[in-house]
């Protein structure tokens, strides 16, 4: 895998580069989530109870935000064809991206998680399992919206695009991932819940670089 | 002696963009060490040619082939004997010239040392020393578009499409591409340039492709 | 073999033949089913006369399923073969499919009203519906979502692909979200158990809608194919050369020959 590395490598610099990219990410996660008690009120029985949903919803919106820059700045200077020409597998390049995509996005999301589940109140036993649950969600978002991010380059208002083509395709990792603490909080067991996150991560692993790679072709015919 | 490589060959090509054809019935022959010019007006379809030719778009009717291969039977090994500089520079304003034509060299498959040794003659070929290690966003039009061209060296492929290469360039550094290219002709290497541009190309194949405008030649609606 | 098929001019001939017997063999059909619907079947003993909704909403929601699946089969064959009316007719039918599926969970919302006494249920076959619908959505802003119609298309076809492989996942999540959330009290629409004078309609109906499909695609398809052709004629009237001479169906000629290489 000539570059591939290489490439991931690259593309974490640009995000130190343009380290506002990712705070900016966190700090609309933070918003989001510290919005709801504002609108449903601060009891902390009625927050706990919706607390897996908030927290999911609002780190699935975060990654949203930032998936229009993973593959639109190369494709704007020319670097995505050359990207094309190289002797890396496009399929991998592709891959590559989305990994530094989810390094300078969802790995952070995850990260800063507890410290938000404790002003929604969310539950002590349950933070592992938030983080967990993230960890192994953030990367299928980030895997589903390459696709979608690939695809609608070089459309008109790409944003609003981006997020009407994701937002059925998100359901499941969220349907799982909320899923997955909740279970946690109300004693049932997460482990179904995590095992069925890991195995949309296997299947989009598997799936979404070549689908990604291929949209890449079309943009750059 | 040289083994004697195959030619690269477009047979009767025809080209679409969206839905209309730009042009038709092109075809040329391009031996190792030559040198093919496009000129043309504005929208003849040279870019598209050039994107043609590196295999990013495929051909709407016509065979574009590598000796006796069709490029599209092997697009990966087309895009390993080619560099392709277009009107964008594919440079990051936040990165160094140094950094980023290692990372392509890298890219290309040359090894960590092989990139190294590479991209310092590209480096000097280019007369880039001063600024290699300026972050790209300081560097002025021509020294960037010097940068993009330093690509060509900084990763061997015996075939190269530029499109616009003399674009922003002092008159000592069109000198200097134009002897860069006689020197990669005479390691028998091949060159494809559009350009507007009177670029002194020895010995070189001109196509104007004006003269394949489809006048009278509009395809069926659809591409069949 | 394939490029039989995908002759354009060919197209237009055989679908404007088939097109008065489509829309005919549909109304009849349609006709034939609301009258057995309306009329000759009995009103459900549990639900009363509110159980004739459902002989739009069932037929519906399975269009909005069989349309999608069209769709995407399609538009694999576009993205394989390069087949360039399999792309005119994955673009044709989804806002076709879309209207189904509108119609699907607007019946479903006045059939739940009496029901459950709420217009809308998170009930698992609805919520599937309703994230479908969303799925036809993302793929009609996406293939007018270029100034280049075909590079829509193309991106288009490809989300269609992905879609339907999504579409299993989504309807297993949605399934089990349901069964977390809700205790399966709420009435199953479409029971297996079904009495005969209740199937017969709900057949007649189900095969007018896939006729009546048949028919709104042959027509969308036909006025794409006319828009195209407008627009060839446009840019035709912009290009500073004489015009081509039209064949005889409206298509143009095959380009000029070959010229001699350099």
């Amino acid at each position: 895998m000539p570059g591939f590395l290489g490439l991931v490598r690259r593309d974490l610099q640009l995000a130190l580069h343009h380290s506002g990219d990712t705070a900016l990410v966190l700090a609309f996660f933070v918003l989001t989530v510290v919005l709801f008690p504002f609108g449903i009120g601060p009891e902390p029985d009625v927050l706990a109870r919706v607390a897996p949903g908030i927290l999911w919803v609002a780190a699935l919106l975060a990654a949203l935000l930032s998936l229009d820059r993973m593959f639109l700045p190369d494709y704007e200077d020319g670097s995505l064809d050359l990207i094309v020409l190289s002797r890396l597998p496009l399929g991998l390049a592709a891959l590559a991206k989305i990994v530094a995509h989810w390094i300078s996005s969802g790995l952070p999301l995850a990260l800063i998680s507890p410290a938000l589940a404790v002003v929604v109140d969310l539950e002590p036993g349950a933070m592992p399992i938030l983080v967990i649950s993230l960890l192994l969600g953030t990367p299928t978002l980030s895997l589903i919206g390459g696709v979608a991010a690939a695809l609608t380059l070089g459309a008109r208002r790409q944003g609003v695009l981006l997020s009407l083509l994701v937002l059925p395709l998100y359901v499941p990792p969220l349907v799982f991932g909320a899923g997955a603490i909740e279970a946690q909080e109300t004693g049932g067991d997460p482990r179904a819940d995590l095992l069925l996150l890991a195995a949309l991560l296997a299947a989009a692993l598997a799936l979404a670089p070549w689908a990604a790679a291929a949209a890449v072709r079309q943009a750059t015919e | 002696m040289r083994p004697v490589l195959p030619d690269l060959i477009g047979e009767d090509l025809a080209c679409r963009r969206g839905e209309r054809l730009i042009f038709s019935g092109l075809g040329f022959r391009l031996p190792a060490g030559g040198a093919l010019v496009l000129s043309g007006t504005n929208g003849s379809g040279k870019s598209s040619l050039l994107r043609l030719l590196a295999g990013f778009l495929p051909a709407a009717s016509g065979r574009l082939m590598w000796g006796t291969q069709p490029v599209a039977a092997d697009l990966a090994g087309h895009h390993a004997r080619l560099h392709y500089v277009g009107h964008a520079d594919a440079l990051k304003p936040a990165l160094t010239p140094r950094e980023q034509l290692g990372f392509w060299s890298a890219l290309r498959g040359l090894s960590r040392r092989q990139a190294a040794a590479a991209v310092e003659a590209a480096i000097a070929a280019f007369a880039l020393e001063p600024v290699a290690d300026w972050p790209c966003r300081w560097l002025s039009a021509g020294q960037r578009r010097r940068v993009a061209m330093a690509r060509l060296l900084a990763a061997p492929a015996p075939l190269w499409l530029l499109d616009e290469p003399l674009t922003a360039l002092d008159e000592a550094s069109q000198a200097g591409l134009q002897a860069i290219v006689v020197a990669h002709r005479d390691g028998g290497g091949r060159v494809v340039v559009a350009t507007h541009a009177p670029l002194a190309v020895a010995g070189a194949r001109r196509l104007v492709l004006d003269d394949y405008h489809p006048r009278r030649a509009r395809e069926p609606v659809l591409p069949i | 073999m394939l490029s039989r098929f995908a002759n354009p001019a060919r197209f237009v001939r055989v679908s404007a033949a088939l097109l008065p017997w489509c829309a005919g063999v549909s109304i009849a059909l349609i006709l034939l089913g609301l009258y057995l619907a309306l009329i000759a079947s009995p009103p459900d003993y549990q639900q009363g006369e509110a159980v004739r909704i459902m002989y739009v909403h069932v037929p519906s929601a399975w269009m909005a399923l069989n349309v999608y699946l069209f769709v995407a089969a399609a538009s694999a064959v576009a993205l394989v073969w390069r087949h360039p009316l399999a792309e005119v007719a994955a673009r044709a039918a989804a806002p076709i499919g879309a209207c189904f599926t509108f119609v699907c969970l607007t019946t479903g919302s006045l059939w739940g009203r009496p029901m459950w006494g709420t217009w809308w249920v998170w009930d698992a076959r609805l919520t599937s519906v309703l994230v479908l619908f969303f799925l036809y959505l993302g793929y009609i802003a996406l293939v007018n979502g270029f100034d280049d119609p075909a590079r829509g298309s193309r991106a288009g076809s490809l989300l269609a692909v992905v879609g339907v492989v999504n579409l299993p996942i989504i309807k297993f999540s949605v399934d089990w979200w349901n069964t977390l959330h809700q205790p399966a009290s709420v009435l199953r629409l479409g029971k297996p158990t079904i009495a005969l004078s209740m199937l017969a309609p709900l057949l007649v109906m189900a095969s007018g809608f896939t006729v009546l499909f048949v028919t709104l695609l042959l027509i969308r398809m036909r006025t794409d194919l006319k828009q195209r052709r407008i627009r060839a004629l446009q840019l035709d009237r912009l290009t500073p050369a004489p015009a081509p001479p039209h064949t005889e169906s409206g298509l143009p000629a095959r380009p000029v020959a070959a010229r001699e290489g350099i």
